[in-house]
């Protein structure tokens, strides 16, 4: 169990990719830094909101069998680390999708779902989850 | 700076252990290195503890000071010290002690790595695990600390770094090496098979690639090398003890088949000891997952990339094959992974190699040995390098 505004804090990143990007060296960051680590000082008050683009490829991938209290009514699902278009890579689930069919390189899409739930009366959940691109 | 030596070990059984709590696990290592060294326990004048998560585990936080008050140490009001490092709590505690000794702040001081797992069900244990990775942009997206390191070994296989077989055949060696120790979780040796066709964790992980959940506790005692005759005739040198840092997510590395804290520390290491990775006789290495071991051979420079599995399935890794000699007290997948202690056990293991007490798996001739402590996903690592005196 969290408080809501631990979950409420991160809404701009869990639900549309918001990371920023470095106006020193251009570098995109996901999730969102409050400086970059590459610049470091050089980027205070430099870091600029940015839209990771929704679509990119698989880097790797493994089918979750033995999950945590919270995705146990999902097991077995798919986890992923996509490498967006514009190079960001992130880690989330893949769903939509016939587990025999995933492969390094396929081509996937975000979209927006349910993550978890804190129970019958606690808080839902919501983030990024990628799906098959067609 | 002053040179540092081990004057004394001690480690308790790893396991299910019911029957035991954290306080008498940490007691009963801490006595034995205590008894090892041939010290009354008066001479201690500080002691630093690595621990993950006794307040999760066991809903006690404040170990520091649990662990001065149980151990006698109170009494005289010494300093303790918990730390926590992730996978790497026992590993950074040995370096802390390393550190107050060289730095000669303290004379006699005990290093202590401590875990009580079993008294949490599973699902609870595994959240543990996972935090210890990004909390929020891994372990809440759904990416368990096991899927992780099946990520990894996917990357492995499809870059041709390593097979599945190889990397199933880290579990065979540290089952192998299990069998020779009376104080490992599993003492039985296992074939290939098992592990190939062991229950799936995470694709392509089975059952078999992954640490248990153990309870277990370890300790050293340190002072300044040129002391060590007063106390023992059985000591090492702590040649080196280092530590790097790297991204928490691991999905923030342009690479996720090589570990750059490991290879970062090892040259440090190295460096200090005025040594190369060829010099090495035994390692103690962090096969939470079997992936991790294929890894740490190749970031540690033993082989390169793309040999270590090769050597780790023809055998070349056993304590009597005449190469490195790897995870001789059966790892952390036979051994046991009790987190904390993890760290310190390695260093016990490679204490004994080169005081030749490691009786029927006894690495010959033993001059130099080296322990690999990973945190997260190698978020942070150490390696520690003693040499026989």
């Amino acid at each position: 169990m969290s408080g809501v505004a631990r979950e409420w804090r991160e809404i701009p990143g869990r639900y549309n990719l918001e990371g920023t990007k470095c106006g020193n060296c251009g570098k995109i960051f996901f999730p969102a830094r409050n400086f970059c680590p590459i610049c470091r000082r050089a980027s205070m008050g430099k870091m600029e909101q940015y839209g990771i683009c929704r679509t990119g490829k698989v880097f790797s991938f493994s089918i979750v069998h033995e999950a945590p209290e919270s995705n146990n009514l999902q097991k077995p699902y798919a986890v992923a680390m996509v490498q967006t278009d514009d190079g960001v890579m992130i880690t989330a689930q893949l769903v939509d999708v016939d587990f025999d069919k995933i492969a390094i390189g396929m081509p996937v899409r975000a979209v927006l779902r349910k993550l978890s739930m804190d129970g019958e009366s606690g808080i839902i959940r919501y983030g990024y989850k990628f799906v098959p691109l067609d | 700076m002053r040179e540092v030596a081990i004057i004394g070990t001690g480690v308790t059984k790893f396991g299910e252990l019911w029957n035991k709590s954290f306080r008498s696990l940490g007691i009963e290592a801490g006595m034995k290195a205590i008894e090892d060294a041939h010290l009354s326990g008066s001479e201690i004048d500080a002691v630093f503890i690595g621990n993950l998560s006794a307040g999760r585990f066991i809903n006690q936080q404040h170990i520091d000071a649990l662990v001065a008050d149980y151990s006698g140490m109170a009494t005289n009001h010494i300093p303790a010290t918990r730390v926590e490092a992730g996978g790497a709590s026992g590993g950074v505690a040995f370096r802390q002690g390393v550190m107050a000794v060289a730095s000669g702040m303290h004379d006699i001081v005990m290093v202590g790595g401590a875990e009580k797992m079993t008294d949490l069900d599973d699902a609870s244990i595994n959240s543990v695990m996972d935090s210890t990775a990004d909390s929020e942009w891994e372990a809440e997206m759904g990416a368990t600390f096991a899927s992780l390191h099946a990520m990894i070994a996917q990357r492995m296989i499809y870059e041709g770094i390593a097979t599945r077989e190889e990397i199933a055949s880290v579990a065979v060696n540290s089952h192998f090496h299990g069998a020779f120790n009376p104080n490992a979780q599993f003492k039985k040796a296992v074939p290939i098979e098992t592990v190939l066709r062991s229950g799936p964790v995470a694709t392509p992980l089975g059952m078999f690639d992954t640490a248990p959940i153990s309870d277990g506790a370890a300790s050293v005692i340190l002072c300044p090398l040129d002391m060590a005759k007063e106390y023992t005739d059985s000591y090492v040198k702590v040649a080196a003890s280092a530590q790097a840092s790297d991204t928490l997510a691991l999905f923030q590395r342009p690479d996720i088949t090589t570990y750059g804290a490991t290879v970062a520390a090892a040259q440090k290491a190295y460096a200090a000891a005025g040594i190369s990775a060829s010099d090495i006789d035994v390692a103690e290495v962090h096969d939470v997952y079997s992936v991790g071991g294929i890894m740490a051979l190749q970031d540690l420079g033993f082989y390169k990339k793309g040999e270590a599995g090769k050597a780790m399935l023809e055998g070349q890794c056993h304590f009597d094959a005449g190469k490195i000699a790897v995870n001789t007290s059966g790892g952390l997948k036979a051994r046991g992974h009790p987190i904390g202690a993890t760290g310190v056990a390695q260093i016990v293991e490679i204490a004994q190699q080169l005081r030749g007490k490691a009786d029927n798996r006894q690495v010959a001739d033993a001059k130099y040995g080296l322990a690999q402590n990973v945190g997260g996903t190698g978020s942070a690592v150490t390696v520690s390098i003693l040499e026989a005196i």
